[in-house]
């Protein structure tokens, strides 16, 4: 008989990272079938603790946790529709992609969609996350009737916003990055829809200051309004697409109805996955400018009730399987953060300064954010938020984004937990002004600190 | 923990007085550092290094009694060390170099630096090995040497030494892929150091601060093993191959 090495890996151990694919940790990878198993597990869970993950689209390292037993809640992924109530009750590991493929022919749409429909619902809430219509409807948790969590006793609690008791818990673990619990269901709103169509505005804006005014002036007239930004171009132009559900009428008044059978029909499409090994330094200044200049002239200079498909309008990226594969072997960070309006500058200062050190954003976002929810530590606030993609390996990215990052602490705004990477424990207490409430809660739920995660050790969380 | 840049918030080094090791914490690319212990003899070298550090801004700065001959309490001591929060860095830095002359007439100076090159090493590598295998993560830099590419009259009880220690640390590194830590096994020319002081420059000998930057580097890109300066790889190569008469008559 031999003693087992305390080196030894096995086929339990995985490597986890998230979608930018930078410091990964090992864990052990175990697949609960039930809530009653991932009871059973935190209430034997070892000194390195316990985490839920779902489909690894966070960008840094919330969903991974060095030495903890990681669930895999993927396989926990049923749901039931409620169409007489136009809600839906689901499994946390069911994805925005499950739900859309039943749910759209019914009639429904989610209330809140991020730019890639392969999230889960249990990360969907734990990272509060926003989609084009903040600036009118919130964030997913604002949509949330009710969910189920297993605390760290290993106790299932029922979590409601309109129930004094757990009204802060249920508060709590929106945005908790998993740190309160594992969230093993949820009941939220749908939104009834006539069509699978968009009905969609684009304008070609020729600078930043353009694109800007333009938000301000009329994001209030749609529901979903985002602007994509050349990074590239010291003008900052971009393409701004603003758009609603089509109804009936409007896909009536075109041909495209012959088409299709049904007008809640609802097709993806894929192209080919991004190849396995990518070198590094793909993504340089060149291509990137390359790609920029190709996004700005495939959008129309001025359309208006344009029909798109809801895949086409919300998840363009999807269709590129494993696309994040591209930023070769150092993998790549987003930066997102938001500013009140007052910090509009930001935007601008932002783009220039990762310029400067020739790490131009491959793929930038901008889009406005209406009120804030409840939730200590959800992300949105009033104002304007950016989103840009950068390759972590360049050398001279860091000092750049500890810069931005007091810039942007100064005025009031923060960075989003489930893109971050990088920012210092003492840039995260600075910008969440509600940390010291969220870790009382969390203390509760969590006596003996079973919920870990590498973004928990890294922000001090 | 280590961010999506290389950056790391805490680090052990063993040896704690070192001077590579030392360069290597200056040179990491930005500031998060929130703890360092610095583990060796109770020496004035090593309390210069805490003050150092202390001043540059480092909010907890460590000094542990640690002997790498005394493998008996290495095991306590790394779990000591690790019990208080993960280490993101462990720099395995201690060794001697000895006097070869003295070290001929007086073999019992070999035995003293084969246990602390070698022998403490291993010890102690291997309870740092546990430990990150553990917490999944953690990356441990092994001081090696050129020394133990290719035996040199000049030096050859440290050059063994330090073939040992590289041949142990590539097979650490083997043994932890797959778990979340790694072994990074640098192989540093002479450099301008304590140890070195005194002596005859070799060809490329280097600053401390060059290593430094090197092993940052080749954390960030996730090396597996370095020379320093890097031109040494291409150096030692033709070394390697020079015939065992010509070699010996070789400039020291």
């Amino acid at each position: 008989m031999t003693t087992s090495s305390p080196l030894e890996v096995d086929e339990r151990d995985v490597l986890l990272s998230g979608w930018g694919r930078t410091a990964p940790s090992g864990a052990r990878l175990l697949s609960p079938h039930s809530a009653e198993d991932i009871a059973e597990s935190i209430r034997t869970a070892g000194p390195r603790g316990v985490l839920a993950r779902g489909l690894g689209r966070s960008y840094g390292d919330a969903a991974q946790s060095g030495g903890a037993t990681v669930f895999d809640m993927v396989h926990l992924r049923s749901f039931d529709v409620d169409l007489g109530a136009g809600t839906v009750t689901a499994d946390a590991g069911a994805s925005v992609d499950d739900l859309l493929r039943s749910i759209v022919p019914a009639g429904f749409f989610v209330p809140v969609t991020a730019g890639t429909r392969f999230v889960t619902v249990g990360g969907a809430i734990a990272a509060d996350i926003h989609g084009k219509n903040h600036h009118v409807e919130g964030s997913f948790g604002a949509h949330v009737i009710s969910m189920r969590v297993v605390d760290g006793r290993g106790e299932l609690l029922d979590l409601r916003p309109d129930d004094p008791a757990t009204e802060q818990m249920f508060w709590s673990t929106v945005g908790g990055m998993g740190l309160t619990g594992v969230i093993v269901e949820a009941t939220f709103r749908l939104l009834p829809i006539e069509t699978a169509q968009m009905s969609v505005d684009t304008i070609r804006c020729a600078d930043l200051d353009e694109v800007m005014t333009r938000m301000i002036e009329g994001d209030d007239d749609y529901r979903y309004s985002v602007a994509w930004i050349d990074s590239v171009a010291t003008s900052g132009r971009g393409v701004l697409t603003r758009g609603d559900h089509a109804t009936i009428d409007q896909l009536q008044a075109t041909k495209k109805t012959a088409k299709q059978a049904s007008p809640l029909t609802y097709e993806t499409t894929s192209l080919p996955s991004a190849p396995p090994f990518v070198p590094g330094g793909l993504l340089n200044t060149a291509t990137v400018r390359a790609f920029n200049e190709a996004w700005f002239r495939k959008a129309p200079k001025n359309k208006a009730a344009e029909l798109h498909s809801i895949p086409s309008f919300f998840h363009p990226l999807d269709g590129v399987k494993d696309w994040n594969r591209i930023y070769g072997p150092q993998g790549f960070l987003q930066y997102q953060f938001v500013v009140p309006d007052s910090a509009g500058w930001l935007v601008e200062r932002t783009l220039s300064r990762l310029r400067d050190v020739g790490a131009p954003s491959f793929l930038t976002v901008l889009k406005r954010f209406g009120p804030a929810n409840p939730g200590p530590l959800s992300f949105p606030i009033p104002g304007w938020t950016l989103a840009a993609d950068v390759p972590a390996g360049n050398e001279r990215l860091g000092p750049v984004l500890d810069e931005l990052d007091e810039l942007v602490a100064a005025e009031g705004g923060r960075l989003y937990l489930a893109k971050d990477s990088r920012q210092s424990p003492a840039m995260l207490a600075q910008t969440y002004p509600l940390l010291a409430q969220w870790q009382a809660v969390r203390d509760q739920m969590d006596p003996r600190g079973v919920f870990t995660s590498d973004l928990g050790r890294r922000l001090s969380l | 923990m280590n961010d999506a840049l290389g950056e790391v918030q805490s680090v052990l080094v063993l040896g704690g007085s070192s001077e590579i090791a030392r360069a290597t914490i200056e040179a990491l690319p930005r500031n998060r550092l929130r703890r360092v212990v610095l583990a060796g003899r109770q020496s004035p070298a090593l309390e210069d290094a805490a003050l150092h550090l202390g001043n540059a801004g480092i909010p907890t700065v460590e000094v542990a009694a640690f002997d790498a001959i005394d493998t008996e309490s290495h095991g306590a001591f790394v779990d000591e060390v690790f019990d208080t929060s993960d280490i993101d860095l462990v720099i395995l830095a201690f060794g001697v170099l000895g006097d070869q002359q003295q070290v001929e007439s007086d073999p019992a100076q070999a035995v003293q630096i084969a246990t602390v090159n070698y022998t403490g090493a291993v010890s102690v590598g291997l309870h740092v090995a546990r430990r990150l295998r553990q917490q999944g993560h953690g990356k441990l830099v092994v001081l090696s040497s050129v020394a133990g590419d290719r035996a040199r009259r000049s030096n050859y009880v440290y050059g063994s030494t330090k073939a040992g220690l590289d041949a142990f640390a590539q097979g650490l590194g083997d043994a932890l892929a797959g778990s979340g830590a790694s072994v990074l096994v640098v192989r540093p020319g002479m450099v301008r150091t304590r140890m070195s002081e005194g002596l005859p420059e070799a060809p490329m000998t280097t600053d401390p601060d060059v290593v430094g930057r090197a092993i940052v580097q080749g954390l960030r890109k996730g090396k597996h093993t370095i020379y320093a300066p890097g031109q040494l790889r291409f150096l030692m190569g033709a070394v390697k191959v020079v015939p065992r008469p010509v070699f010996r008559k070789l400039p020291k």
